[in-house]
């Protein structure tokens, strides 16, 4: 069998792909978990963009959300925790204070969202300007409070933690590396499985997700039925804000625990490319945000410890900075190869005006 | 026809002193109009009567300053299309309703879903109904077909069904039969008269005279936001009904006279051409339009005609074939050089090309030649050579607008058409290609246009005309052509064809071939 493989390994050329592909099948067991925890908060702000843009809303404003999510999901639990204190419980080291901060970071996205609805919908200003303006404020005020608070150099409530299942499930073939990605994480990661199954199954079986779509594709006939338009926008965008915060709060509060200026680095801006990637579904913005983690996540792996053999040789002689970039290049390369035939919601973007009857 | 039980019934509907002002416009001057139950009442009335106005205060998608609205006698708010619903008011609007990607059951559930459950959707129960319901006219309707995969005729279907889904009792179409072929207008009027005998209040708004004393009971004229009166089809006729909708004499059909057709102008040959999803929409059409002479084009709209008109205008580039102008090859040539060489256009969608509605009237009447002297002196516009033009262009062909610095979006549909035709008929055209030219257009502005159409014709210009609207394309052309799915699969002299084998061609293309392909020999 080493032979084999060894054998294989020496073919010019094509040996390097069969060394490539030993060396994913090594690493995969051990990156696996970690592919998931890249995808959770680009996938959840795909969800958010999912849900504003199928009822006709853009929103590019989610980097902006997540980040004022973090930093308020990790000041608030600051705050509460000497209050409310207590230690990490069994389940994911929950505290009453980590609660209480989730809860304000998922307001304060809503709230966010809130402004934009009202900015995009009621007030009919351009909808990249609105998000852009959010994006804007969100990292001055968070970078500017940061600076404040930390001066003072406070403890944090500290972090939800991770499930850890048995570690021999990393040595089953395929399955166990899935159970793995699955299992070894923290609260909010599990549950965006969850969300994404949910959201997919409603946006295309209930009677929300039918009027959602007719909205984002038609709002016009949607209202000739009876639907009110301008509220089903409301209230997915302010929802959705509910998800892109829930991206933030995982940065500070489940990946980290604690909050960094800038901590978003991008992310949100990328679920949106997942969103359009996985062609404004659920299921296919996860599929998208799986894809770019898996990318960062090997190009992580390969320059901490390169390959062995030719196959290291080579890549060794690439810049470190190549591999920081590679999920960078897999999203533009999808986002190319993909994007004519990925096709927006009719109405996304254009605001809605009742009186302006058909001439 | 009704019964005596049923005319002496109560009003199933009643609107009385409807008014509506927009801003600097009087809509609806209290206008009151009422239906009976088994009763088609047609609202007859050119755009921007204020038909559309009063049919929004309806359906709750306007509110009226003044005036009210009575069901069965009794006095209602509608404030939305939740409460006209509500009050089994339904609407199949000219401008069909209709999500395109969903399915034809999801269009029709809409707003009155029925739930399995507090969550979901319960969509085998509102196919068996759909099912039902089309069973009902005979018609065989797939619940699960997407709506953007249907012809114009089966989405009106879909678009009836979706009121009587929701089991409207008085139904308003406007302007149902604007995009239909003759044929499936027949088959409209047959749902209408059937839903009639069950007891349906209708209300038929229109503007085409020969439908209207065709299916209608009663008939009411709107001008300029008031009604001018009330016939029944008995009492009247077509130059009756004209006169009361424009306010003056109106002549309705076009004296095209004879033609005198000369050397070719235009010569299409086996041209194809592939629309924006890449499939190909125009088959190899072959083509000729003579100096004075008029080639209609006939066809059911999508069946190839805007991407043909695209490619013999420069727009889209044909991924085969030869376009010829006066025996010049510009099959490769862009939209500005065919300019040069004498093709005017006027395009279908006049808010989309043709014109920038934001610019002043000036700047559109020198949209194709702001480059050339005399309005331009080097890189500096001639403003008085600018403002002669558009000053000459409003006196000639009659385009109402306050000055010629407006905004151009400010000005109705029909005086924007007129800008397009005055811009591109003005000077010495070889060619003329007139899409849609009279779309939306009302009787007063489509008699000019057409006027001005022959006028051209006999200075000897050649002239290709592509209309949705047979009776159009009857009326002007010397020769049409018909096109289905991107083939012309007929042409017929204008002067004899007859309407109904147009229609038929329109819609299936004629029998093709005749017999089915036999196994081939070895």
């Amino acid at each position: 069998m080493d032979g084999l493989i060894q054998l294989l390994y020496s073919v010019p050329v094509l040996g390097l792909l069969f060394q490539f592909v030993g060396y994913v099948i090594e690493i995969v067991p051990r990156i696996a978990p970690i592919i998931l925890q890249n995808a959770t908060p680009i996938a959840l702000a795909a969800l958010c963009g999912v849900m504003c843009e199928r009822s006709g809303v853009v929103n590019i404003g989610i980097e902006g959300i997540m980040i004022a999510a973090a930093f308020v999901g990790w000041y608030v639990g600051v705050l509460v925790q000497p209050a409310l204190g207590g230690d990490p419980s069994a389940f994911f080291g929950v505290t009453p204070a980590l609660l209480v901060a989730l809860g304000a970071a998922l307001l304060a996205g809503m709230l966010i969202s809130l402004l934009h609805a009202w900015l995009s919908i009621t007030v009919r200003a351009d909808q990249i300007i609105s998000g852009t303006i959010i994006n804007i404020a969100a990292f001055g005020l968070t970078g500017y409070l940061n600076t404040l608070i930390s001066t003072t150099s406070p403890n944090g409530a500290g972090a939800f933690t991770r499930f850890r299942p048995p570690p021999e499930i990393a040595d089953i073939p395929v399955v166990g590396w899935i159970a793995e990605m699955l299992l070894r994480q923290g609260p909010i990661a599990m549950s965006l499985i969850v969300i994404v199954i949910v959201f997919q199954v409603l946006l295309f079986r209930s009677r929300w997700g039918l009027r959602t779509r007719a909205v984002g594709e038609h709002p016009r006939a949607a209202e000739t039925v009876g639907i009110d338009v301008i509220w089903v926008r409301y209230r997915n965008v302010v929802l959705a804000g509910a998800l892109a915060a829930l991206a933030g709060a995982y940065l500070s509060m489940e990946g980290t625990n604690s909050f960094q200026q800038g901590m978003t680095a991008g992310r949100g801006f990328i679920g949106l490319a997942a969103m359009i990637v996985g062609r404004w579904t659920p299921v296919g913005a996860l599929g998208a945000a799986l894809l770019f983690a898996s990318a960062r996540a090997l190009g992580d792996s390969i320059s901490f410890a390169r390959p062995p053999g030719e196959l290291g040789t080579l890549l060794g002689q690439l810049p470190g900075q190549f591999f920081d970039a590679l999920p960078y290049l897999v999203t533009i390369i999808v986002l190319a190869g993909l994007i004519g035939r990925s096709i927006p919601p009719a109405a996304d973007g254009q605001p809605y005006e009742r009186e302006k009857a058909a001439a | 026809m009704t019964s005596d039980v049923q005319v002496t019934q109560a009003p199933a509907l009643e609107m009385r002193g409807i008014t509506k002002r927009y801003p600097g416009v009087l809509a609806n001057a209290g206008i009151s109009l009422d239906v009976r139950p088994g009763e088609i009442h047609a609202l007859l009335g050119e755009n921007g009567a204020g038909k559309t106005t009063l049919m929004n205060i309806l359906y709750g998608l306007a509110r009226p300053d003044a005036g009210e609205i009575l069901v069965d006698g009794t006095p209602v708010e509608i404030t939305s299309p939740h409460d006209a619903i509500a009050h089994r008011i339904s609407m199949v609007h000219q401008h069909f309703m209709l999500v395109p990607v969903l399915s034809v059951s999801d269009n029709i559930l809409l707003g009155e879903e029925p739930m399995a459950g507090p969550i979901f959707l319960d969509r085998a129960r509102a196919h068996r109904r759909i099912r039902e319901l089309g069973k009902t006219f005979g018609w065989e309707i797939d619940p699960d077909q997407r709506v953007e995969s249907l012809s114009v005729g089966w989405q009106q279907r879909v678009e009836i069904l979706k009121a009587l889904y929701r089991n409207a009792r008085i139904l308003v179409l406007d302007e149902p039969t604007a995009v239909l072929t003759p044929q499936e207008t027949k088959e409209i009027f047959a749902v209408l008269r059937r839903l009639r005998a069950e007891g349906y209040a209708i209300i038929f708004i229109s503007h085409k005279l020969h439908e209207v004393l065709e299916i209608a009971d009663r008939i009411t004229v709107i001008r300029r936001g008031k009604v001018v009166g009330s016939r029944t089809p008995a009492a009247t006729n077509e130059e009756d009904l004209a006169e009361m909708m424009v306010g003056r004499e109106v002549n309705l059909t076009a004296d095209r006279g004879t033609s005198h057709p000369g050397e070719v102008i235009l010569r299409v040959e086996q041209v194809r051409v592939k629309d924006d999803r890449r499939s190909e929409v125009v088959q190899g059409v072959d083509l000729e339009v003579r100096s004075g002479e008029i080639l209609g084009i006939a066809g059911v709209a999508g069946n190839g005609q805007d991407e043909l008109v695209e490619a013999i205008v420069g727009l889209r580039r044909p991924s085969s074939g030869r376009i010829e102008l006066a025996g010049r090859d510009v099959t490769h040539a862009g939209p500005r050089q065919r300019h040069r060489l004498g093709v005017g256009f006027v395009p279908a969608d006049r808010h989309r090309f043709g014109l920038v509605l934001s610019f002043p009237l000036t700047d559109n009447f020198i949209l194709t030649d702001y480059y050339e002297p005399p309005y331009a002196r080097g890189i500096i516009r001639n403003e008085a050579a600018i403002d002669a033009r558009a000053r000459r262009g409003i006196r000639d062909y009659d385009v109402r607008t306050p000055s010629a610095t407006v905004t151009t979006g400010t000005l109705s549909g029909g005086n924007q058409q007129k800008l397009i035709v005055a811009r591109e008929f003005d000077g010495e055209q070889r060619l003329l290609v007139l899409d849609q030219p009279t779309r939306g257009l009302d009787v007063g502005s489509i008699e000019f246009i057409h006027g001005q159409t022959i006028a051209k014709r006999d200075a000897g210009t050649a002239i290709l005309l592509v209309s949705a609207e047979l009776d159009e394309v009857l009326e002007l052309s010397d020769r049409i052509a018909v096109i289905y799915r991107g083939q012309i699969v007929a042409v017929r002299d204008g002067r004899t064809a007859d309407k109904n084998e147009i229609g038929i061609l329109m819609a299936t293309g004629g029998s093709g071939a005749s017999g089915s392909p036999s196994s081939p020999a070895a």
